[in-house]
């Protein structure tokens, strides 16, 4: 059991057990009530989305677009093939919530993925799941086979005439699969290559018909707000911040993991929940959403509460959710250099300025980590990252350009010094102890 | 070119998506063929190709763009770490040094008995486990300090 | 929609992008992904431009107009975005513009002179890309070139309907290739080359030959396929170096094949035939030409005061220009035959008596874009015609119904609605049959001689797609036009067309084909047929070499062996013909002579001689212009081949007047299935005339490899032959050796075995009995 914690908690409520995630479990814990009074009591599809809207669910894969009023974008009357398609992805640096919904709550997924095919006229899903959590992706495919016996998936669903049913697709190493549009290439059997939007999903998605695409932790609230009411729901978080959220907790704490607790909490609360800085060290900085958004220093992100609107407010996201937290061993310039490396990796290559971008920008950290940098190399980052910002196809090149702003910015003496002294301002041992790998020799 | 065994397994992949979408089934097919030969060489990947009706420079494409797939061969074992930062604040690269002085290796090396390769893997999704390896693209093993890295060369023989 | 584009106002439709209204403002926006005949990938980021409330720079060529759209492509933002592309496109690009065979024509370095700056930012080292072999035609020697712009890639899979090239990895280390080291093997390839923005795809045969600067281009039209694509061929010091498209959107579009681009090699060759030449005491000898001509008009003269004129047949090729047929067959009459033919490759001359009109497309070129259905009856589509075939994709892509009726399975690379193939002497029952479901689909009664035809699914599928739709057409291609039963599957067409409403026509076999009737190059006496199978005294032969192109070459070569006199205008002096020609005169090739050509869809085209002819060859209409002035004829005193066409078409003509595919008495036959072996004769891509066969990069393709016997795995059964062992094939008193192949694509109970190729010209008709047995 991977969620350490939580505070109110919906999504990974009543979780202990070893089968929580079987389909008998989940039905005990209520599961797949809200889809039967909604098929049952033949609850119209505008009222469903109604409901969704009126939680201010906000869109867990990043973006934090409200979910409600996405699915009302779908062309739900027309006929012909639509499609529902969950984005298991994760593949953000620091994210790991979808990997534990799916392990230990996957037929939440699986019911909110029907009650948004009920609600936008869809008959057919597709769960896009990490390639590199393969034991997720089997498990997934025995709680389908467990709905699908159970007749939540296939045709006919609980005598509601009503039609839909469930895939899962895996991906094999590609981060940008976790793009919307690149995740839909990919599972028409493509390169993972971003389109070009518009035209969105909702009109020209898979294979070329309309599409709604979520993210697993977004589909799985689905069920515990038709189950608790839309209002309930966003009460249970705060204004335009709807419900809890799961935040991925890594790098530098006692105890990283999941945990669940309502937006709005302080960063503080969460930090004590996750056991508090390792070794009972000093909080340098912190990516409060993913590797994608803008690192907070200390101060900062201490005065944050966890939700869309403060964290923005700090001058970062809260993405997805990932809260990676840096101690005072931590380099700066190193920590930088990683994940410019792992954007220039992941750029699908497409599009200019993030494929030849991504690649100077790692090429100019790399130097300065290595004590090759130069006093120009830090003005030349940022004109770097502002012909990339703006003017890619896809939100990779923003994603890998707002860790160097940010990184820069905030930490410019420490890059200044590496460059004038060609080493780290944090000793290399020092650096080594924060891992924590060899604890033998702290 | 591919055991009957496979053939199923494709298959039911295929079955999965609209009967004019055979394509969608490639990687899951492509996937497959790794697991049953060991890597991916290009008649392997032609071979896929031309079971899903597309062109075999296409079926290419998917192989070099998705980093799972090994296109040389690789050793028995190919344990992938991962050095992305979450997973380097809590020993990700650490483990990965620690993997190559053991196995005398260095990224995208093979021990000289053939037995296994090192890769550096990008985030697998599981940092709160950090430092974490997968072994063969399947088995995901967390938390490995230095004595579950031992304990899992010990185990791969 | 209404549109304003630095201060300037366009309306376009609803749908178009802001490149679109840019072109029709004639605003330039600078680009390289986008191309007008490709899928937008909107992925080179050179377009972006500021648009009036949106924060980000937007790319012109992907971004739809809305209404009141206020576009800015000069503004600081704009500028600012497009020099940010530039700069990275530039960072990993190599400095070699002095050496880049693309210098001077190259958009990267055009657009760089205005967007780069003058010294780079980009310090680290470039990015190291391996060059590609991809066989004779296009080379991938500099991939580091390459600014993934995916034109390329694109085009393969969008225009020439097979994915050949594709980018391989991600990130910085994408590549364009090929499938592990394949070649590129699409008739369409070289179209590649132009679109690649930069020197990475680049012309093999033409590389480092020249600089563009020192080039100048002419306007011509191709002498190949029945299209007449318009050309621009580039010369330097009187030789051709190169041949590129000229853009007519009505005739070639954008493109051309790479028949029309490569063959031009064959007009430099070492082969050409630069003097006239002589049979004298058994030996051909160079002479002048007032020897070779006088020799010529004496040897005519007494052979027609001594058997009489009819005895002299003239056998023309249909790439011939609408000048040079005209005079041919004008010589002819003079002479008193009515023995002359520009058709060698026909053998069913039935209907010849019976055209109301000259045959040709029954369409404009342009139309077919419109067509909601297609049937094409005997064809090797892709291969005969490779740019109709493209025009026919794209109808596909929009969802219209094509459909294939044919004597092989070859894969047209276009989405067929439905496909038939069947033995050639079934292609008449298989046709009569869509007619008959035709006739039942519409209530009519059951066409004479049609009452025993059970329509099969496919051709039931067939009819009822021509019903579907305002616009449907039926092609009758080739392997129609050479087949025996040629005259009844025209028949057939004409009542199937009849009763779909469908218009009709051929897709014409080379260059003239429609030009020749035109030129009345037509027999009132013996065709192209009989004036071998009854062996004639003289024979004048032009541009033919008929042991390759006589759709019985063993028949043809028999009758000009035992003739006293064959007189052969030729470009060439490697012919086969040296066996038997007693005199060879030295013909202008296309490049070389001014002339016409006239296109299926009945368009007159006529071209300047844009270099002088090589050596002492004269442009043939002038050679048969001096021959009948020789032969004392009046009516020969042309000064210009413009005084010859105005004989036939009236100055300032666009399009043929009479063209006309119907049929006066229209019959047809179904023949008897015979039994044994048939035999299938493609002509291969690159052996279809005297040009392409001589063109060094066009013969190392594997579309100009070596014929094999193809037969399908039960075929083989049947005939007891070993797959991929040599086979013995004999038609007539003729046989040749060959490898067999297994094929099943070949109907069974046929054999597939290229005519038109040196291989095979021992064997008899293309599509008569053949026996095989092991060698
Ligand atoms: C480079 C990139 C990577 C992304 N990765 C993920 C991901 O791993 N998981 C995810 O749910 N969304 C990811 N997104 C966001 C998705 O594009 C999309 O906005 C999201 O799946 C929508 O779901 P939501 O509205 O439920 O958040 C990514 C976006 C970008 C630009
Ligand atoms: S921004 Fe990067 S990842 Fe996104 S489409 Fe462009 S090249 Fe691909
Ligand atoms: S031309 Fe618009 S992005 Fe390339």
């Amino acid at each position: 059991m991977a969620i350490l914690g939580a505070i109110n908690p919906m999504l990974s409520l009543g979780l202990d057990g070893d089968n929580a995630w079987r389909l008998a479990d989940y039905v005990n814990r209520g599961g797949y009530s809200a889809l039967r009074r909604i098929l049952e009591g033949k609850i119209a599809q505008g009222d469903v989305i109604n409901e969704v809207k009126k939680s201010v669910l906000r869109g867990r894969g990043g973006a934090g677009f409200p979910t409600g009023l996405k699915w009302s974008f779908m062309p739900r009357s027309f006929p012909g093939d639509k499609y529902v398609v969950c984005n298991s992805d994760e593949g953000e640096p620091g994210t790991f919530k979808d990997r534990d919904i799916l392990r230990y709550n996957p037929h939440a997924v699986i019911e909110g993925m029907i009650i948004a095919g009920y609600a936008m006229g869809a008959s057919r899903g597709y769960n896009y799941i990490h390639g590199e959590v393969w034991e997720v992706y089997q498990r997934f495919e025995e709680a389908l086979a467990e709905a699908r016996s159970a007749c939540m998936l296939g045709n006919n669903i609980l005598n509601s005439d009503f039609d839909f049913d469930l895939f899962a697709h895996h991906g094999y190493g590609a981060y940008i699969c976790g793009e919307e549009t690149a995740l839909l290439e990919s599972i028409e059997g493509k390169k993972g290559q971003p389109r070009f939007k518009p035209p969105f999903p909702a009109s020209f998605g898979l294979y070329g018909k309309p599409t709604t695409i979520n993210n697993t932790e977004t589909f799985a609230s689905i069920p515990y707000i038709i189950n608790l009411g839309g209002e309930a729901y966003l009460e249970a978080g705060k204004a335009n911040n709807g419900g809890t959220k799961l935040f991925s907790v890594s790098g530098h704490v006692n105890r990283p993991g999941n945990y669940e607790i309502p937006l709005g909490t302080p960063f503080a609360t969460l930090l004590d929940m996750a056991g508090g800085m390792r070794g009972g060290r000093k909080l340098k900085a912190c990516i409060p959403g993913g590797s994608s958004a803008p690192v907070l220093p200390a101060a900062a992100i201490m005065d944050c509460t966890m939700d869309y609107d403060s964290i923005s407010k700090a001058g970062s996201m809260l993405g997805s959710g990932a809260v990676i937290v840096m101690d005072e061993t931590t380099c700066m310039v190193r920590a930088l250099e990683r994940l410019a490396f792992f954007y220039f990796e992941e750029s699908c290559g497409q599009c200019t300025p993030c494929r030849e971008g991504t690649n100077w920008l790692y090429k100019v950290i790399h130097r300065i980590e290595n004590g090759k940098g130069r006093q120009e190399d830090l003005d030349l980052l940022g004109s770097v990252t502002t012909n990339i910002m703006g003017r890619t196809i896809c939100a990779l090149g923003d994603a890998a350009s707002m860790p160097v702003q940010s990184f820069v910015k905030h930490f410019r003496d420490e890059f200044a010094y590496h460059i004038e002294h060609k080493k780290c301002l944090v000793p290399v041992d020092v650096q080594r102890a924060g891992s924590g790998f060899f604890t033998a020799t702290i | 070119m591919l055991t009957s065994e496979s053939l199923k397994r494709i298959d039911r992949e295929i079955a999965k998506y609209p009967v004019d979408q055979k394509q969608s089934a490639v990687m899951a097919s492509l996937a497959i063929a790794q697991e049953e030969q060991g890597w991916l060489s290009s008649d392997a990947i032609e071979f896929v190709a031309n079971y899903l009706g597309m062109a075999p420079i296409a079926a290419y494409e998917v192989a070099s763009f998705y980093n799972m797939y090994d296109l040389k061969p690789v050793g028995k074992y190919k344990l992938s770490v991962c050095t992305n930062l979450p997973c380097m604040l809590s020993g990700g690269v650490d483990a990965g040094e620690y993997l190559k002085k053991k196995l005398g290796i260095d990224y995208n090396e093979t021990t000289a008995d053939g037995l296994i390769t090192l890769k550096e893997g990008e985030c697998m999704g599981a940092c709160g486990d950090a430092p974490v390896v997968i072994v063969n693209n399947r088995r995901m093993c967390s938390w490995m300090n230095p004595e579950q890295i031992d304990k899992l060369l010990a185990e791969l023989k | 929609m209404e549109i304003e584009i630095d201060g300037k106002v366009a309306n376009v439709p609803d749908g178009s992008t802001i490149m679109d209204a840019a072109q029709q403002l004639g605003t330039y926006i600078p680009h390289f992904c986008y191309h007008k005949k490709l899928s937008i990938a909107a992925s080179c980021r050179m377009c972006l431009v500021q648009v009036e409330k949106a924060p980000k720079p937007l790319p012109a060529c992907a971004t739809p107009v809305t209404n009141g759209m206020k576009v800015f492509t000069h503004s600081d933002l704009a500028i600012k975005a497009q020099k940010g592309v530039m700069e990275f496109l530039l960072i990993n690009h190599p400095l070699d513009c002095p050496i880049c065979d693309q210098g001077g024509e190259c958009q990267l370095q055009d657009l760089a002179v205005g967007y780069g700056d003058g010294n780079s930012r980009f310090q680290e080292d470039k990015r190291v890309v391996f060059l590609k072999e991809v066989g004779p035609l296009i080379s991938m020697q500099e991939m580091a070139r390459c600014i993934h712009c995916t034109r390329c890639v694109r085009f393969g899979q969008e225009i020439a309907g097979i994915m050949e090239l594709g980018v391989a990895n991600r990130n910085m280390h994408s590549e364009i290739m090929t499938f592990v080291g394949r070649s590129i093997d699409s008739e369409l390839s070289g179209n590649m080359i132009d679109l690649c923005p930069v020197g990475a795809l680049t012309s093999k045969p033409f590389r480092y030959s020249a600089r563009s600067w020192e080039l100048s281009r002419r306007k011509s039209i191709s002498p190949h396929d029945s299209i007449g694509a318009n050309l621009s061929v580039q010369i330097k010091n009187n030789r051709v170096m190169r041949v590129l498209p000229r853009e007519n959107d009505d005739v070639n579009e954008c493109w051309i094949s790479d028949k029309d681009r490569f063959s031009y090699e064959a007009l430099n060759s070492p082969v050409r035939l630069t003097r006239p030449m002589v049979r004298v005491d058994g030996v051909l000898q160079e002479v002048e030409w007032n020897v070779a001509l006088d020799y010529v008009a004496h040897a005519l003269k007494d052979i027609a005061a001594k058997d009489g004129g009819s005895s002299i047949a003239s056998l023309a090729s249909p790439h011939s220009t609408l000048e040079e047929l005209y005079l041919l067959q004008k010589l002819t009459r003079a002479l008193g035959s009515g023995s002359v033919d520009f058709r060698p490759r026909r053998c069913d001359f039935s209907n010849d008596g019976k055209l109301a009109g000259i045959p040709w497309l029954g369409m404009r070129l342009s139309e077919i874009k419109e067509l909601d259905a297609v049937l094409v009856v005997g064809s090797f589509l892709r291969k005969d015609h490779p740019l109709f075939a493209q025009r026919l994709r794209q109808v596909a892509k929009k969802c219209g119904k094509i459909s294939l009726l044919s004597v092989v399975q070859d894969d047209p690379l276009i989405k067929l609605h439905a496909g038939i193939s069947v033995r050639p002497d079934e292609l008449p029952i298989i046709l009569a049959s869509v007619v008959k479901a035709a006739a039942q689909l519409k209530n009519e009664a059951v066409p004479a001689g049609l009452e025993n035809v059970v329509p099969c699914e496919a051709s039931q599928a067939i009819a009822k797609s021509l019903f579907v739709g305002e616009r449907s057409a039926i092609f009758l291609g080739n392997v129609a036009e050479q087949s025996p039963y040629a005259a009844s599957l025209h028949a057939l067409t004409m009542e199937l067309a009849r009763l779909t409403n469908a218009k009709f026509g051929f897709i014409g076999e080379a260059a003239n084909s429609a030009g020749g009737y035109l030129a009345k190059a037509t027999p009132t006496a013996l065709n192209a047929n009989e004036m071998f199978a009854q062996p004639q005294k003289a024979y004048i032969l032009l541009g033919v070499e008929p042991e390759l192109d006589c759709h019985n070459p063993q028949q043809a070569v028999d009758s000009l062996k035992s003739a006293a006199l064959v007189v052969v205008l030729t470009s060439f002096s490697d012919l086969a013909a040296r066996d038997y020609a007693d005199v060879l005169l030295p013909i202008a090739a296309y490049t070389e002579t001014s002339g016409t050509f006239i296109n299926t869809e009945g368009r007159v085209q006529s071209f300047n001689g844009i270099s002088r002819p090589i050596g002492e060859t004269r442009p043939a209409w002038k050679v048969l212009r001096v021959l009948g002035n020789l032969l004392d004829q009046s009516g020969f005193d042309y000064e210009s081949s413009e005084d010859v066409r105005s004989e036939m078409l009236s100055p300032g003509e666009g399009f043929v007047i009479g063209l006309n595919n119907s049929l006066r008495r229209a019959a047809w036959s179904l023949p008897e299935v015979a039994s044994g072996l048939q035999r299938i004769a493609d002509v291969p891509i690159y052996f279809t005339d005297p040009l392409v066969r001589r063109a060094s990069a066009l013969q190392k393709t594997n579309d100009a490899s070596m014929p094999m016997a193809r037969m399908s795995a039960l075929t083989f059964e049947a005939t007891g032959v070993t797959e991929g062992a040599k086979v013995r094939l004999k038609q007539g008193n003729g046989e040749v050796v060959l490898i067999s192949k297994v094929d099943d694509t070949v109907p069974v109970g046929c054999v597939r075995v290229a005519a038109a190729h040196p291989s095979t010209a021992a064997l008899g008709e293309m599509y008569g009995s053949i026996n095989v047995e092991r060698a």
